[in-house]
């Protein structure tokens, strides 16, 4: 087994790598606020006291949940543009990063809220606090504390699931690199590099993760 | 409609690959999961650096970046691997990593006194393992467990990028032949939608189990810590 690693291609195909890596970053970060805020819609939607939008919502945010991201990406890709919905293929991704990773903050909060001790709301209930009060000064600020470092967690897990938005055509870090790779038939320094890149964005963040958990903890 | 429904063969085909994919790579995950893990838990530095080094680096890559680096970038060094070897190999390391941390996390969260009684007793490590720590960080492992494995499931549908036949991959070529785009993607998507509520299924029953050999009332949703199984910062508690 010998090992050609060339140094001087490593250096000419780095910009290309990087153009790429800042596709990634856009794709993660939209997809990102998305996920936020759609979540806490269905987390909102799941407590209406309507069994019937209720269970929907449960029953659409498990089907999400449980199916592949690329199995959704090209339904959105292929199926939106025949329903008249033109978007481009980065939107698209950052949609459907968004949708996806939507139901799993959904579920972070539940678990956040239910996470917030019985007596709380015992508590809230004896000093008769109005039900905005409850929320906005008793459960919310007790629950958001301890779903930071979680949600910090789907930021690092959906910057790792944006290469799949290769397959529908977005110019981000993976896609850049088979490309340079195909044009010189040199796979090996290319894809080495983007594993190695993702290694040096996602290891400092998860370090980043366990501060904000001792940070945040609340046991 | 009818045009994708005529494909069902294709579709089971590409469904029982799926299901190989998850099975084979699962397997894999389970084991790496329970070594690094328990390697994790050793008193010795240099053996729990080896637990670190790989949670870190198979936990802070994509698989699918993985799996590229094994299905392009390897033969280029001599080291060839059929498509699906490659597929199992980066699934299984990937969610291996997760797994390890969820072991490592559920046998440190058993009470300490429990530790504590198996040395009064001059149990050997291994009885102390066998008979008394992992019995009970097993309960704690399931529901994380579960999540990774249904994760694994999702996780299999990018080996359609490298070639192997799985359900994704029938999917597109019964689109190209039929070109039915919508009841396709609906037809795969019920399929992966089946799969993960069996696979779910099949981890509920074996918590209640583990629940009942232990005497204790098995919960009915997932906790802050079973949601991100295995993610830094994400301790079993």
């Amino acid at each position: 087994m010998t090992v050609d690693w060339d140094w001087s291609y490593t250096g000419d195909i780095l910009p290309d790598l990087l153009k790429g890596l800042r596709y990634t970053i856009i794709a993660t970060l939209a997809g990102y606020a998305i996920a936020i805020v759609l979540g806490m819609v269905w987390t909102l939607l799941r407590r209406t006291p309507f069994a019937a939008v209720n269970q929907a919502v449960r029953w659409i945010t498990e089907f999400i949940r449980s199916t592949p991201l690329l199995v959704q990406l090209f339904f959105l890709y292929n199926v939106l543009p025949s329903w008249g919905l033109s978007l481009s293929s980065l939107t698209t991704g950052i949609i459907g990063l968004g949708l996806h990773y939507s139901t799993y903050t959904a579920e972070v909060y539940r678990a956040g809220i239910a996470d917030v001790p019985r007596g709380q709301w015992e508590a809230a209930t004896a000093l008769n606090l109005p039900r905005s009060r409850v929320w906005l000064d008793v459960i919310l600020p007790q629950a958001v504390r301890r779903v930071i470092p979680t949600l910090g967690n789907y930021l690092i897990a959906m910057f790792k699931d944006s290469p799949l938005l290769l397959a529908i055509n977005v110019a981000e870090l993976l896609h850049e690199a088979f490309e340079v790779g195909s044009k010189s038939l040199m796979f090996l320094e290319p894809i080495t590099l983007v594993g190695l890149l993702f290694v040096a964005v996602s290891v400092p963040s998860s370090i980043l993760v366990r501060r904000l958990e001792r940070r945040y903890a609340t046991y | 409609m009818s045009d994708v429904l005529d494909s069902y063969q294709l579709l089971l085909k590409g469904a029982w690959v799926t299901v190989q994919l998850t099975l084979y790579g699962s397997a894999l995950a389970l084991v790496l999961a329970l070594v690094f893990g328990l390697v994790g838990t050793s008193r010795l530095r240099a053996v729990r650096a080896l637990n670190r080094v790989y949670v870190e680096f198979f936990r802070g890559t994509a698989t699918l970046v993985l799996m590229y680096w094994f299905f392009y970038s390897l033969p280029l060094i001599g080291l060839r691997f059929t498509p699906m070897f490659a597929a199992v190999l980066a699934l299984g390391l990937n969610v291996g990593a997760y797994g390890a941390e969820v072991v490592r996390g559920s046998v440190n969260a058993v009470p300490r006194a429990q530790y504590e009684a198996t040395v009064a007793l001059n149990f050997t490590p291994l009885q102390r393992m066998r008979r008394v720590l992992l019995p009970q960080a097993v309960a704690l492992m399931l529901p994380p467990f579960g999540n990774l494995l249904i994760e694994l499931m999702k996780g299999s549908a990018v080996v359609s990028l490298i070639t192997i036949s799985d359900l994704m991959f029938r999917a597109k070529q019964i689109q190209a032949s039929t070109g039915e785009t919508l009841w396709t993607y609906v037809a795969i998507l019920v399929i992966y939608f089946v799969i993960a509520q069996v696979l779910q299924l099949a981890v509920r029953l074996a918590e209640r189990r583990v629940d009942r050999m232990l005497g204790r009332a098995p919960s009915r949703e997932a906790s802050l810590s079973t949601i991100a199984a295995g993610a830094p910062g994400a301790e079993v508690r």
